[in-house]
């Protein structure tokens, strides 16, 4: 310990604020020259935290489900005569995509068709948010040995979430489609119409660049392009909405509020995976 | 030894609970716009321990919990670290003048800082990504760190007067 006179330390301590102050702004320079350097603290800090709050999900999950168990106690009679003929009219619509599939097999044998790779997948459970307040983002708890990659494509139960920005060891981040960094091709499934779906850190993304004369319609159903060989074709995305101003949103078809269990897809694409770092911000449009 | 321990705990008990809160606001609660309770319980905390309890809210700890503010928000490092020294500054200097007054003037005048401090933190992060990012989250920042001030403020008091007391060691 050195000794230092009482004159000394004061002037010394008057001076720790604003020597932090200029390192502060240091780090930003440094953030900005090497962001590469950064991610890699954020996602080592994220591979600690991650087995934590996993640990932590299934009992904040279960006290959740509690309470909402509880709150369903009161509307339990509503509830079920809904869920009755809503279950007499999903058993139609079953019966009409038995047929339909068994359809589609018959005519793909017909054409020599030759099926899609059926692409492995890895199931995560979604332990914490990401994003902070100025992106939308999910952090994920994986396995060690977990083969996620970046680029690969997360989707929940009902449809696209969103694709891996970051890997670590025991954790992965995802970056949602409602982000301000996010570019995805669309294609608009009633007319065929390629668009851009961009993300505006708001709960719905807009709808860009669609072609002339065909204009998305309200309630059309999106689902992913594959145009730029980052997403398969296909994936259901969301459906359109106008808003009051006119301006046409997509509303995801994903929970992205409310995201619990996601699954990783490998489908072998690797078209524009971002480098690592090339901006500050982890993003992926094209 | 013992005394000695105690003695420890009391000056650390401020930048553990910063520190442990911050991590709490992070965990799986699925309450919606989440993120925006991390940066209120950071402000409010460096504020109310800068004010109250300068000797252990030292600013090599808020920088410190600035840097731990950036890799949790995944903001570009630099802004949180930059946005509570200035707090701690302010608290500071305005110490002996807040220190008359009641609690009213001292969460007003946080209020004005909170939202000095989410400004800071949107400018910077629009410059240093270059992009306009929509103001909508810094004000709804703001606001979340002013409403959350009192129970914050509450707990700490408490702690200020028992566990974190060092004369009580």
């Amino acid at each position: 310990m050195i000794h230092l006179s009482i004159p000394a330390r004061q002037a010394l301590a008057k001076l720790t604020l604003p020597v932090l102050v200029a390192a502060s702004f240091g780090l930003m320079l440094l953030g900005k020259a090497d962001a590469v350097l950064a991610d890699r603290a954020r996602i080592a800090f994220a591979d600690a935290m991650a087995p934590i709050y996993a640990v932590l999900a299934a009992p904040l999950g279960n006290l959740r489900a509690g309470i909402a168990n509880t709150a369903g106690l009161w509307d339990l009679r509503a509830t079920n005569a809904h869920l009755r003929t809503q279950n007499e009219e999903l058993r139609r619509w079953q019966s009409v995509a038995l047929a339909l599939d068994a359809e589609n097999r018959r005519l793909k044998a017909e054409l020599h068709w030759i099926p899609d790779p059926a692409p492995t997948y890895v199931t995560a459970r979604v332990v914490a948010d990401a994003g902070g307040v100025y992106a939308k983002a999910v952090l994920l708890s994986v396995g060690p040995h977990h083969g996620i990659k970046r680029g690969e494509i997360a989707l929940d139960a009902r449809g696209l979430v969103g694709r891996v920005t970051e890997v670590g060891a025991r954790s992965a981040r995802v970056l949602l489609i409602t982000d301000l960094n996010s570019r995805i091709p669309v294609v608009l499934e009633g007319s065929g119409a390629h668009a851009i779906m961009v993300g505006t850190n708001g709960p719905w993304p807009r709808l860009l660049y669609w072609p002339e004369g065909s204009p998305p319609r309200e309630g059309e159903h999106v689902v992913t392009g594959a145009e730029t060989g980052t997403f398969p074709a296909n994936l259901p995305v969301g459906t359109v909405h106008y808003t009051s101003a006119h301006v046409a949103e997509v509303e995801p078809a994903a929970l992205l509020d409310r995201l619990e269990i996601v699954r990783i897809f490998d489908y072998g694409l690797n078209g524009i995976v971002p480098p690592e770092a090339a901006k500050p911000l982890p993003d992926w449009h094209g | 030894m013992a005394r000695r321990l105690d003695l420890a705990a009391r000056h650390a008990f401020p930048a553990s609970i910063t520190i442990l809160l911050m991590l709490l606001t992070e965990a799986p609660f699925g309450i919606v716009d989440q993120t925006s309770l991390l940066p209120a319980v950071a402000l409010a905390s460096v504020w109310f321990w800068s004010l109250y309890r300068p000797a252990a809210m030292s600013p090599p700890v808020v920088f410190a919990i600035g840097l731990l503010l950036d890799l949790l928000d995944w903001l570009p490092i630099g802004t949180g670290v930059l946005a509570l020294l200035i707090v701690h500054g302010i608290a500071l200097r305005s110490r002996r003048t807040l220190g008359r007054h009641g609690f009213a003037l001292v969460w007003l005048a946080f209020a004005v800082v909170a939202a000095g401090a989410a400004t800071l933190e949107w400018a910077a992060t629009a410059v240093l990504t270059w992009r306009l990012v929509p103001p909508g989250a810094m004000l709804f920042q703001a606001v979340l760190s002013a409403a959350l001030y009192p129970a914050l403020a509450i707990l700490f008091a408490r702690a200020h007067r028992s566990i974190a007391n060092p004369e009580r060691a």
